[in-house]
């Protein structure tokens, strides 16, 4: 039998959200443990010390740490539904996407939402070039999710896409795309957090707007500041 | 006798870590590839085509297929072709080699590169120097006694070090900033020989005078980069 899991996670987490859906799909039962991320616990500390972030994987005796990463081992490890595609082009489309949103989305997106003046203007620009490349892939593979007839990799990797945009827009008061844009994007988010594996963990969304809109001033000051 | 037209080819830039890490895991596999050098002030159409997000190299062509993004190349190459693996076999070490290579590439790189190129004088610079030797202590624990990341033989994460191995001492001779000795990072000094040493890495590595060479002829360029992102 395989050793029990547990995942580290905070609320609100999208990345936290990646591990917690992949366990879900591969139907792996696991204990969530909740840091509060202003006070991290030494489990955190002593787990994560390079980085000192969630999500973290406890798998027995083993950690694994970043959400990629755990997201490609639980696919490895447990039995249940691949998670990557079967073919090693499609693999590395999935992971070259995946990489896409983190490393050269996800600055502009909060950029757009917590600047102001020409970076906020840029930066959106920005942001809707990167979701009509997003957009583009859906449409080219022509299919409910970027994975194909269920739910793969890249769209736990594009969970923020699914569900935290809206919700991180409407804290912000800024609209990046208007109700005709991006419709298969649309669809798709619709689909993905309607799921019966994926909705038990996201979080409330009204929680999380509260979250963000008490947050904001916060946020505002984080893409001011020179890099740590 | 025919000669075999190469189904793969790699658009390359002299003197870069990312285009060595595509070639030399092609090179492991014994995979044949033509090499298409670009030039990154005044990139071809070819490259833009086939890399439009991100504008860089190394882009993997296998026949009608395009990859980018070198770790990506690297899994691609190893799932697709016979020959050695590059990963390890277990998922968890597996999970540990794509840990590793993402620190080299995300934490690692910043200061790593900041401390050889900010001035002298300037009061950032010691942080910066302090954060990378910090960086290399963790990696030196990561060795554990090993010869390779990878164990045996060159692997993944080895490979994905490959800067580190022979960019590293280049890049401190031009600096004038020596971040490496052999006293505090034994186990590093030992596996950045054995990495440059290997006969197949060997071929794909830049030679070291000419690397030499360009680095110096960058070295303003690199100064003047790094003031400006410093607040980036």
């Amino acid at each position: 039998m395989s050793p029990p899991v547990k995942l580290i996670g905070a609320f609100g987490s999208p990345a936290v959200h990646r591990a917690e859906a992949a366990l879900r799909l591969k139907g792996v039962p696991y204990e969530l443990i909740l840091e509060d991320l202003e006070n991290k616990s030494e489990l955190l500390l002593k787990s994560n010390p390079i980085h000192k972030k969630v999500p973290v994987l406890l798998h027995g005796d083993r950690t694994v740490c970043e959400s990629l990463v755990i997201l490609e081992y639980i696919d490895e490890t447990f039995d249940g539904p691949p998670l990557l595609p079967a073919d090693p082009y499609d693999r590395s489309m999935a992971r070259f996407w995946a990489h896409f949103i983190d490393h050269k989305c996800a600055k502009p997106f909060m950029l757009s939402m917590w600047s102001e003046g020409e970076t906020q203007k840029e930066s959106m620009k920005e942001s809707k070039e990167n979701l009509a490349f997003l957009e583009e892939q859906l449409i080219k593979r022509k299919k409910r999710f970027f994975g194909g007839d269920s739910i793969g990799y890249l769209d736990i990797a594009a969970c923020g896409m699914a569900y935290w945009l809206g919700v991180i827009q409407e804290s912000a008061g800024v609209s990046l795309a208007s109700g005709e844009e991006f419709p298969a994007l649309r669809r798709w988010a619709e689909e993905y957090t309607s799921d019966e594996a994926i909705k038990p963990c996201l979080p409330d969304r009204d929680k999380l707007l509260t979250h963000y809109v008490a947050n904001i001033d916060k946020y505002r000051l984080m893409v001011k500041a020179p890099p740590a | 006798m025919a000669t075999d037209v190469p189904a793969v080819k790699l658009i390359g830039w002299y003197g870069s870590p990312y285009v060595h890490r595509a070639e030399v895991a092609l090179r492991l596999k014994g995979v044949p590839y033509e090499f298409i050098r670009d030039d990154p002030i005044n990139k071809s159409e070819l490259l833009l085509q086939h890399n439009p997000i991100h504008k860089k190299v190394p882009v993997l062509l296998h026949g009608d297929r395009t990859i980018c993004e070198s770790l990506v190349i690297l899994e691609y190459v190893d799932e697709t072709f016979d020959g050695p693996p590059l990963l390890p076999v277990d998922p968890y070490e597996r999970a540990m080699a794509r840990f590793w290579a993402h620190f080299i590439d995300q934490k690692f790189a910043r200061p790593f590169w900041m401390s050889f190129w900010m001035c002298e004088d300037d009061e950032h610079k010691e942080a910066f120097v302090k954060e990378a030797k910090g960086n290399l202590a963790i990696l030196e624990e990561q060795l554990k006694g090993r010869r390779f990341f990878g164990g045996d033989a060159v692997g993944f994460l080895d490979v994905a070090a490959c800067g580190l191995a022979h960019w590293l001492g280049v890049i401190e001779e031009v600096s004038g900033v020596t971040l490496v000795n052999g006293d505090e990072f034994p186990a590093f000094c030992k596996w950045a020989k054995a990495y440059v040493n290997d006969d197949t890495v060997k071929q794909s590595l830049p030679d070291r005078d000419e690397l030499l060479a360009f680095f110096s002829g960058n070295k303003e360029i690199y100064m003047a980069l790094a003031r400006a992102t410093l607040h980036k």
